[in-house]
């Protein structure tokens, strides 16, 4: 899917030269149609053998029965070693106790800063906790630097502020992802920072003000950013040569210490359908070596998801990326419902009305729960009915 | 009665076309928005809950459906108009006598109904762009500042409705400008001899004559216009803000995003009842406003 469809083609072909015997055919999607496209293949009994799919995905498939376990094959296996995986990732992977994906490159959210625009304010380190980040925002907004703002926090993105929901010991849902949680202290706790960074006018009044975050962080428009690791490239791309020593990346500050943060990214999987499992799994084997992941590396900018494949080359140089590299152990996955991509949603829209005013934080929460319970009304009753017989 | 039976056997086949294509979709559909159907449906379907109205109501309660709704009210009640004064605008301008080169003009003006939307599409965002589009920059030699045609809320909207009046007003206009070369021109000499100025041949002689004519071209664009999809899906992708989500645009993200094809379905209906009414509502006005003519 993406670029990694176009790159993936270029590394099959060399395997395909080592293993005469096995054809990959390679079918490229767009992100966008990508899951539509997956669930109609599985309505019309035409699915892959081998799949990427995105690890949010993976319990919505997995309650549709169209995934095959892996946990037989990995204990075979001697290429994937679940230990020298990042556990947050490889717990994404992971329904129900079983093993249903094995990661392929990963994703989270951590922060993106100006290292220069942060010293003019009287601060040489990232902030590490949410006081230290308070306190920097703060000493920002009171330099008045015209058009400097100290966060940006787009309103079409949910991860921010997911990311800050997971640092917390309350799930995000709770009585075994019956119902929403988003009345529970530590959730209370995420959303009243968040809001909060915008209410105390930390954030640029308008979306629309940075509508180009590349070109608005390089004039200097904001201090601090909340993305994730393609971004290393398009700054590194974007930005101008006199501005690549000026920005740098650090682990999500916590609330008290460093912080979790999402645990993103795309795993491959092998359809229940499929007739080839077996090549298939020789596949993902051959996409999981270590140096094969380092070339995948090169090709897209992806990060790998095992800690061998970030010990030589060109990654374990990247200083940009090494920040990735210590958030990787501390991220945490997001529910695993096949509701999720739906609450999410939800999230977002509710928080903008939160951060517009249209709400207060109390009355979002409530609203998230009355909407997340209503997602989830199928699921009580599926489970219920489960334990009844 | 023999005849009969042999005239059902010649339609037979279409029938039996629209049948499977179109009469079995539409009541499977209409079985589909009274239950849960959804993706633990698909995976079994002894997951499928019968719910009746539920999907209805619930639907009614959604301030995001009604939301929908409104914009697509503001495109049809914007767009409805100007396509069809486009339409008729440049049919009367073809028509004229003092018209040269008629079949090029006709030719080149219906040719965006005939492009690929998609295509034409890329190319809008580009005249449409803040700092690099042709629109902008015309508005610039005005004087006028930069408008962030796809990016801000209130402007979103207008842009597709330029977008879709662009691409569709060819059409209407080709059914116009044979109605207007159906009119006989003795009337219009016998009101020129009269006295008669061309503002009132168009008020007493052009409208009454295109009247059944503008009820069929309005019917079908209103309709088509409540069925607003393809143009934000393709160039805002529903935002900025919700503000171009449409009713279809609503449904589809209910029905493939969301993958609850029961909700979706009832949505479906909502829209066909809405357009429904709107039609009864045209029909029933229309021979008063041809005896007003």
């Amino acid at each position: 899917m993406g670029r990694e469809g176009e790159v993936v083609a270029e590394l099959l072909a060399e395997y395909e030269r080592a293993h005469p015997g096995i054809r990959v055919e390679v079918q490229q999607l767009p992100w966008s149609a990508a899951h539509e496209k997956l669930l109609t293949a599985f309505a019309g009994d035409s699915t892959p053998d081998l799949c990427q799919l995105g690890n949010t995905w993976i319990p919505e498939f997995v309650a549709l029965g169209a995934l095959t376990p892996l946990d037989a094959y990995v204990a075979e296996s001697s290429t994937i070693d679940a230990a020298d995986y990042f556990p947050g990732i490889w717990a994404t992977n992971r329904v129900d106790g079983k093993l249903y994906g094995v990661p392929w490159y990963v994703d989270t959210r951590l922060l993106f800063y100006r290292r220069d625009l942060l010293a003019q304010a009287g601060f040489d380190a990232p902030p590490r906790t949410w006081a230290e980040w308070t306190t920097m925002l703060a000493a920002i907004k009171q330099r008045r630097a015209a058009g400097q703002y100290g966060i940006v926090l787009p309103a079409n993105e949910f991860e921010p502020l997911v990311a800050l929901a997971l640092q917390q010991d309350d799930p995000i849902l709770r009585d075994d992802d019956r119902y929403g949680n988003f009345r529970s202290a530590g959730f209370s706790r995420a959303l009243d920072f968040y809001a909060g960074m915008h209410k105390k006018g930390y954030t640029p009044p308008s979306a629309a003000d940075t509508s180009n975050v590349w070109n608005e962080f390089g004039r200097g428009h904001f201090v601090f950013y909340i993305s994730g690791p393609w971004n290393i490239g398009e700054f590194k791309r974007r930005l101008p040569s006199e501005l690549q020593q000026a920005w740098m990346t650090a682990p999500l500050p916590g609330a008290d210490g460093p912080g979790a943060s999402i645990a993103g990214g795309s795993s491959l999987v092998i359809f229940r359908k499929s007739r080839n499992a077996d090549a298939a799994w020789q596949v993902i084997q051959y996409l999981s070596r270590p140096d094969v992941q380092r070339r995948f590396h090169a090709l897209t900018g992806d990060l790998p998801p095992r800690r061998r494949a970030w010990h030589d080359g060109a990654l374990a140089d990247d200083v940009h990326a090494q920040a990735f590299r210590e958030q990787l152990e501390r991220v945490k996955p997001t529910p695993q419902v096949p509701e999720w991509e739906r609450i999410a949603n939800e999230i977002r829209l509710v928080t903008e009305r939160v951060v517009h005013g249209d709400l207060t934080v109390a009355q979002g929460e409530a609203e998230l729960n009355a909407r997340t319970d209503r997602i989830l009304e199928k699921r009580r009753w599926l489970l219920e009915r489960r334990s009844a017989p | 009665m023999k005849r009969a039976t042999a005239g059902w056997w010649f339609v037979a086949p279409a029938l039996a076309v629209i049948g499977i294509f179109f009469v079995l979709p539409v009541a499977a559909a209409l079985l589909v928005s009274f239950t849960d159907f959804d993706i633990y449906a698909l995976a079994d379907i002894r997951n499928l809950r019968v719910v009746g109205l539920r999907n209805y109501v619930r639907l009614l309660e959604t301030p995001e459906f009604w939301h929908a709704l409104g914009n697509t009210l503001y495109f049809v009640v914007v767009g409805v108009p100007l396509s069809i004064a486009a339409s008729l605008g440049t049919a009367l301008l073809l028509d004229s006598r003092l018209a040269r080169a008629t079949s090029f003009f006709r030719t080149a003006l219906f040719m965006p109904v005939v492009t690929t939307l998609v295509a034409v599409a890329v190319i809008w965002r580009y005249l449409l762009n803040t700092r690099y589009g042709l629109i902008n920059y015309a508005l610039g030699r005005l004087g006028v500042a930069p408008i962030d045609w796809l990016g801000d809320p209130h402007w979103a909207m207008p842009a597709i409705i330029l977008f879709a009046v662009w691409k569709s007003f060819g059409y209407n206009m080709v059914i116009l400008f044979a109605g207007l070369q159906s009119i006989p021109r003795e009337l219009y000499e016998a009101a020129r001899m009269d006295g008669a100025s061309v503002l009132q041949q168009f008020r007493y002689i052009t409208v009454p004559s295109l009247a059944p004519i503008l009820l069929m071209v309005s019917i079908l664009t209103i309709a088509g216009h409540f069925q607003l999809f393809a143009e934000p899906y393709v160039m805002t992708q529903g935002g900025p803000l919700q503000s171009t989500v449409s009713v279809l645009y609503f449904m589809y993200e209910e029905g493939f995003k969301w993958w609850n094809l029961g909700s979706a379905s009832a949505v479906a209906f909502l829209l066909f009842l809405l357009i429904f009414a709107v039609t009864v509502v045209q029909l029933w006005l229309a021979p008063r406003r041809a005896v007003v003519a």
